[in-house]
């Protein structure tokens, strides 16, 4: 019951959220002039700036905080460590390779369809190697050489995209820069519509998994015994979840730490079950990053910060404190 | 007797990790009969923990077969395997804040859909598994808060919770004082006469002599000896498996058997 009572908050939240970050922008509008151009119509320069520009933008700030807060909370479970998260992990750097390859190629239009497509190839190859790395040392996955194995893959990757720059004409490469930086200035709703498309039915794969998940946590040979076909879970959790990530950077490019901040808020709040935990984890994604591009278009108005310094400067402290207990534990 | 087939069964089992010159299992076969309390023994590294792995399916084997219920473990499916044999490990540590009663919750995942909620009948089996154990009262702790007893009877609860018709267990009292040692074996002893078959590996072989019908002692992954517990723990046996000096009697307060390790230094 305290769950569903969160439920309820975090909805009002994110309606709230949602409202906010239609409001409030570089131009000024009033609550009155808000409430006509998503209604009546009212004044065409209100109307096209609150329908076509913040509306959609908003959107996909939900989508794509949900979508990244939980894939942070599955790549917990399947890792066992709650620092796991798709931009520690440089998934997501996989994901932006894969993307700015594809447009620098020309194999895409900027945002159809095939683009998250393309990220999603770079999502995988990221976490087979991520997972390589780490494995190589040690059967049970240490922290140190996660963390390791991530910060190195994402470097690779990293690399890749400067090297693909470096080729590319100068088009390509102011859109690079969006993907590396993250950013929802490119939102409208065509984009809106891809993501969602992506992120449903992955989140849904990854809710109907919740029960498996939650043994996943406590060890995968214990999973085992309770009935859980570990591979197989395996296998999905990590594509979908890659998946998920994916879909969010081909629209917004990196934005790191979404899926470390709000699980553990999360969890601080209503346990580790996933079976609440990843609803739960989508809501307060999407109330964050609506939250977070507010701050990021309105803190320095009228010039834009990246939202991923937004995240950053959030996460960063945080997961420095995740660190030290992880560590702690580890060395108890 | 046609009637009901073994609970457990190894038949010329062998095991062989990766990287290894000896296999961890030789060519063990063994029997452990339906509401039978059965107990391995053996040396570190003897190979009763792969035992118990082979058993459940976990290992790949290169000889033999095991089988549960009279069916070859391969053929189970894991969640019909998971309400058959409820298993405590040796160890698992819990990544996330957690509860007891989610911790023993999770014994009724095996009868439960994707996203079903639990029924009336799976908060019964939870009660009873946690009143049996004694945890009933730590339903809202942190798994993290407990002492190692509580943990460990937590552990069983889960695999109680499970309602399986055998319970498998790998040295369950290894970290525990004699109180919380003795009562988890008696409460395996009793579900044993309530009918559950029970399959542990112990290091205490006074203990299993006292509560086991039946013995397998294990060798560098073969079998040494199996049978009662008066034909397993002879002293000769004993002796040669473990590298050292012991002596076997009846102990004049329990009458059961008592094997003494003798000390080496001092011996004549």
């Amino acid at each position: 019951m305290r769950q569903l009572a969160w439920a309820g908050v975090l909805i009002l939240s994110l309606m709230g959220a949602f409202v906010v970050s239609i409001w409030l922008g570089s131009v000024h509008l009033t609550p009155s002039e808000v409430f006509a151009a998503l209604t009546t119509g009212g004044d065409p320069v209100a109307r096209q700036i609150v329908v076509e520009l913040r509306a959609p933008r908003a959107a996909l700030a939900v989508v794509v905080g949900g979508g990244l807060a939980l894939a942070g909370a599955v790549f917990q479970a399947l890792l066992r460590n709650p620092l796991a998260e798709p931009y520690i992990l440089g998934i997501s750097g996989g994901a932006a390779t894969g993307a700015v390859l594809a447009l620098a190629l020309g194999l895409v239009a900027s945002h159809s369809w095939a683009l998250p497509a393309a990220s999603f190839v770079g999502a995988l190859l990221a976490i087979v190697l991520v997972l390589r790395v780490a494995l190589a040392a040690d059967d049970r996955v240490d922290v140190r050489v996660l963390l390791l194995a991530g910060v190195v893959v994402g470097a690779f990757f990293g690399a890749c995209i400067s090297f693909i720059l470096s080729v590319s004409d100068a088009r390509t490469v102011r859109g690079a820069v969006l993907w590396m930086m993250g950013s929802l200035a490119g939102a409208d709703w065509s984009t809106v519509g891809t993501v969602t498309l992506y992120t449903v039915p992955a989140a849904a794969v990854l809710a109907g998994l919740a029960r498996p998940l939650n043994l996943m946590a406590i060890g995968e040979e214990t999973a085992g015994y309770l009935g859980t076909n570990v591979e197989g879970v395996k296998r999905t959790a990590y594509v979908v979840a890659s998946l998920l990530t994916a879909a969010g950077v081909a629209a917004t490019g990196v934005i790191g730490f979404v899926g470390l901040i709000v699980p553990h808020g999360v969890r601080l709040v209503t346990g580790s079950d996933y079976r609440t935990l990843l609803p739960l984890s989508f809501l307060a994604g999407a109330v964050f990053l609506t939250l977070a591009d507010v701050v990021a278009r309105t803190i320095l108005s009228p010039t834009e910060v990246p939202i991923g310094v937004i995240t950053a400067f959030v996460g960063v402290p945080l997961f420095l404190v995740l660190l030290r207990r992880s560590l702690g534990s580890a060395g108890r | 007797m046609s009637g009901d087939p073994n609970a457990l069964e190894a038949v010329d089992l062998t095991v062989r990790y990766h990287g290894t010159d000896r296999p961890a299992l030789d060519r063990v076969s063994m029997v452990v009969p339906r509401g039978s309390f059965y107990a391995v023994l053996g040396p570190n590294g003897s190979g009763k923990s792969t035992l118990l792995r082979a058993l459940l399916g976990m290992v790949p084997l290169m000889t033999g077969e095991t089988r549960v219920s009279g069916r070859s473990v391969s053929e189970w499916r894991r969640r019909a395997l998971a309400r058959e044999v409820g298993v405590v490990s040796q160890a698992e540590s819990v990544a996330f804040p957690l509860t007891v009663r989610e911790l023993v919750g999770m014994g009724r995942y095996p009868y439960l859909g994707p996203l079903q909620p639990e029924t009336s009948a799976d908060r019964e089996a939870i009660r009873r598994a946690m009143e049996r154990c004694d945890v009933w009262t730590l339903g809202h702790r942190f798994v993290s808060t407990l002492s190692g007893g509580e943990l460990q009877r937590a552990r069983v609860a889960r695999a109680l919770a499970q309602e399986p018709r055998a319970l498998v267990l790998d040295e369950p009292t290894a970290s525990l004082d004699i109180r919380h040692e003795m009562e988890i074996l008696e409460l395996l002893r009793s579900s044993a006469d309530g009918g559950m078959t029970i399959f542990l590996i112990t290091h205490h072989l006074d203990l299993a002599a006292r509560f086991a019908d039946r013995l397998l002692l294990l060798d560098r992954g073969r079998v040494a000896a199996e049978g009662e517990p008066r034909q397993v723990l002879q002293a000769s046996t004993l002796q040669q498996v473990y590298q050292w000096p012991v002596t076997v009697d009846d102990d004049p307060t329990t009458r059961v058997l008592r094997v003494t390790p003798q000390s080496r230094r001092y011996r004549s």
